[in-house]
Parts: structure tokens; sequence; C-alpha cells
């Protein structure tokens, strides 16, 4: 594999292919290495983000108080009904014209977060339903404020139902950190796109970007079961 | 825990205490006094409103209208279940005074037997956790479910979830009980150990406040018996006349039903 037999890959395609593509991968693999880095610490803000605004709307949804309820419902109707794409564009290069200007980072986080928010919101709506009105009116009939009963008795076997979900969610927002590419976020996916456009090999590099997106959603399913067992030991 | 001072006022008073879901009124007006130390059965049909009014005594339902006085002070209960407002702390600190035994146990699954038990006195009475610990094994040992203390309440029998559950209550050292018919929920053969646990509290001096169909039970363990019809009070007076020779017609037929039925089985 001589350097020059590397150049007549990279320009006749395919037919060249096995003779410089693993050349082609050693030379560029570094650079998905801080992409990859994007991707984990947008993805870890995203999917705490997006559990924070869900648990509020869910716990606003489900306390019998309108002034509480509609602005829940308005955020929900809005967002699942809008595209994410159209979601990070209004936030991103939108907001500015408010005089909220966020750099891309964080824009792309708020914009992940808000969005999965509104899915995680229904997720714990359905598991708040799914516990028995007598587990919290027991906690009430004990002295425990409303708080202390969702806290200390109620969320903790909502977590438990809602795990299988609550991970297909996060794996969503992981894969959906690759539409920050268009907000210049040096993430896996624009990162690609740069190689791909100075090598011309893009079923390499789409394929080595695959895997790596999915050894991301795997470690986070694996993580994801291993505490739904942990959970499920007590009962 | 009878207190020889108070014994002769009510611990608690309910005046033409009335509850309305949508238009249906399920309590029409019901007045009653508990004193210290009394053991009160509360008998009627299904849906007659009994358990309606226990529940609005720790206001898990609130009323519509009337008075509630507990220890004596009355309950703000209008201000009640808003989320924010300072009488809901006083709510809960009403409520901590009451324990309640429901109908379905209600242990909370996710918590050991002696976690249950703990909960409260810790979160709620921020009861030290070792002290609350020695509390509830030494009210486990006296109901003789002290090896269960680890154990998950899944892992239980009904009549062992149900004992649990009025140690938990137990455990707030409340000055009344409230039991919503809590056997029966139970396989028949689980029913007699429960039952022998609430005449022992009786038998302790608890202040109790019983809906039952156990009319056997009643008879023997209430000093007063109060029958329920359509949300007013149809009957009442010591157990032995209300339930051996009731005045009212109704009070007659239910139990002639009830008791017929309990013999049938």
């Amino acid at each position: 594999m001589s350097s020059s037999g590397q150049d007549i890959a990279s320009y006749s395609g395919m037919y060249n292919a096995v003779d410089g593509w693993w050349n082609q991968i050693e030379v560029y693999l570094p650079l998905f290495v801080p992409a990859s880095w994007v991707v984990i610490q947008v993805s870890v803000l995203s999917i705490v983000l997006s559990w924070a605004c869900g648990l509020v709307c869910a716990l606003a949804k489900t306390s019998g108080y309108r002034v509480l309820q509609y602005p829940a419902e308005f955020y929900l109707w809005f967002v699942r009904g809008t595209p994410l794409l159209t979601q990070i564009f209004l936030i991103y290069f939108g907001l500015p014209q408010l005089g909220i200007r966020l750099d891309p980072f964080t824009a792309g986080v708020v914009a992940l977060g808000v969005n999965g928010g509104a899915y995680v919101a229904e997720i714990i709506r359905g598991g708040l339903l799914g516990i028995p009105q007598g587990q919290r009116e027991s906690a009430l009939a004990l002295g425990m404020t409303y708080w202390q009963s969702m806290r200390r008795i109620v969320l903790p076997q909502v977590v438990r139902i809602i795990i299988p979900p609550i991970t297909n969610d996060a794996a969503s927002t992981i894969k959906n950190t690759s539409l920050l590419s268009t907000i210049t976020i040096m993430e896996l996916m624009l990162q690609t796109q740069v190689i791909v456009s100075s090598t011309f090999r893009p079923f390499e590099f789409y394929i080595l970007v695959s895997l790596i997106y999915l050894a991301m959603t795997t470690v986070l399913m694996v993580g994801m079961r291993w505490a739904e067992r942990r959970h499920a030991i007590a009962y | 825990m009878p207190d020889a001072a108070t014994a002769e006022s009510p611990i608690l008073q309910l005046r033409g205490l009335r509850k309305k879901f949508g238009d249906l009124e399920v309590l029409k007006g019901v007045t009653i006094d508990v004193r210290q130390g009394e053991v009160i059965a509360i008998v009627g049909v299904s849906g007659s409103g009994k358990s309606t009014l226990l529940r609005c005594v720790n206001l898990l339902e609130l009323p519509t209208d009337g008075d509630i006085v507990f220890d004596g002070k009355r309950v703000p209960y209008e201000s009640a279940g808003h989320v924010f407002s300072s009488a809901s702390r006083d709510i809960s600190r009403l409520r901590a005074e009451i324990g309640m035994v429901f109908q379905q146990f209600n242990l909370w699954p996710h918590k050991s037997v002696i976690e249950n038990v703990i909960e409260a006195p810790i979160t709620v009475r921020k009861i030290p956790r070792a002290k609350a610990i020695a509390d509830a094994e030494r009210l486990l040992d006296s109901i003789g479910l002290l090896e269960k203390r680890d154990e998950y309440p899944a892992r239980l029998s009904g009549g062992q979830q149900q004992r649990v559950a009025i140690v938990r209550a137990l455990a707030m050292k409340p000055k009344l009980m409230l039991f919503d018919e809590a056997t029966s929920a139970l396989d028949p053969e689980l029913v007699g150990e429960v039952l022998a646990l609430m005449a022992k509290l009786a038998e302790e001096g608890m202040t109790m406040m019983v809906v039952t169909h156990e009319i056997h039970f009643a008879r023997q363990v209430s000093d007063r018996t109060i029958f329920i019809d359509a949300g007013l009070i149809e009957e009442e007076g010591p157990s032995r006349e209300v339930l051996n020779n009731p005045r009212s017609e109704r009070t007659r037929q239910f139990l002639d039903r009830v008791l017929h039925d309990r013999g049938v089985e």
C-alpha cells in the first residue's frame, strides 16, 4: 500500500477500494474521537434536560390545576406537532432576533432537551397513571406532603415501569444529535460529511459512523437493562 | 393511649358533614362525637357513604360542608388540597395524628417491611433513623412479624400485609385510627389474625373508627355502632343494642342480610 496507490484508489472509487479504504480510515479515525465526545456530551445533557422537562410537564398535567395544565398541554402540542429540525432552527437562528443568542452547543442541547421532554412527559404521565391511587393515599394519610409522597413513594415506582420506554427515547436523542450538524456543531455527522467530501468514500465512512452510533446506543440499552434488573430485584 | 385528663372530651367531632360528588350527595349531614379510647363501628350497605365519611375525617376527601373538630381545633379543610398553600401543611400535620388502614393494605411494594414502617416517622416526624428502626422492630415483634423485617410486601400473605399496614400507622403514634373495611380484601382464613390485632388495639385503649361488615367483630369489640344509610345516620347506640335489637327497620333488614350471608358461608 504505497502512497501513490492510495491516491489512485481515492480517485478510482470502489475499484481499488480493497487496497485503500483501511488506510483512509486509519488516517481519519482520530477525527472521530472529538466528534464522538461532542455527541456524548450533547446527548447526556439533552437527555437529563428532557427528563427534567418531562417530569415537570407530567406533574403539571396530572396536578389538577388548570393554570399548570394548559401551559403543559400547549408545550406538548407544539413540540410534538412540529419537526425537530424546525425547532432547532427556531432556537438557533430565530431566538437571536428576540435578543436570545445561544452558542451552537447550548442551542443544540436546549432544542434536543425541550423536544425530548415532550415525549418523556407522556411516558412519565403514563407511569404516574399506572401507580394505584392507594399508594399515594397511604402516604398522604401518614402525613406526608404532596412532594414527599411523590418523591419517596410514587416516583420511585414510576421509574421502574418507565425504564424501557425512556431508553428508547434516550436512544432517539442520541440519534437526533445528527441534526445538529446543520447548526455548525462538529459532531459525528458533520465530521463525516467533511471527511467524505475530501475522500470521496461515502460508503466506508457512513458505515463507520453508523457503527459508532450503534456502539453508543448499544451501551445505553445495555446500561438501562442493567438498571431495570437492579430495580426489579426488590419486588 | 388514653389520657385520664381528657378522657371525657371528644377527640373528634363531626358536625353536619356533607360531601357531594358532582350532583350526587353521598353524605347528607352527619354528626358524630368520638371520645378518647372509644371504638366506633360504622356499618351500612355498599354505597351508603361510610367509607366516604371515614375518608373525610383525614381529608382524603374534602367535605362539601360541615365542621370537623379534631383535638379541640376546627380543621380548615376549605383551603386544603392546594399544594402550595400553607394550609396543606396543617392538613399534613392533622393526618400524621390520624392513622388509616385501607381495604387494599396499600403497603409500598418497593420498600421492605421495615422501610414501610419507618418511612413516615423519619420523613414526617423527623425521628432519627436508629430510633425509628428500634421502634419499628418493637412493633413488628409485637405482631410476630419481626423475622419478616427485610422481606418485600409481595412476599407476605394478605393478612401479614394488613398487619404490617396497621403497624405502619401505629408507628406514627396516632391519636385516632381509621379502619376502612380492613378485612374485606382478605381470604376468609386470614381475616381472623387482622381482627385479633384490631381487638388487641381496642383493648389497649386506642380510639378507633371501624368501617366493617364483620358484625360479630363490631358486637364484641366496639363500644358504639353507627348504622349509615343513604348518607345519613339511620341508627346509633351501644353496639349490643343496635346489633342485637335494632329499632330501625332498615337496620334490621341490613343485619338480617349480612348475618344470613355470613351464615351461609
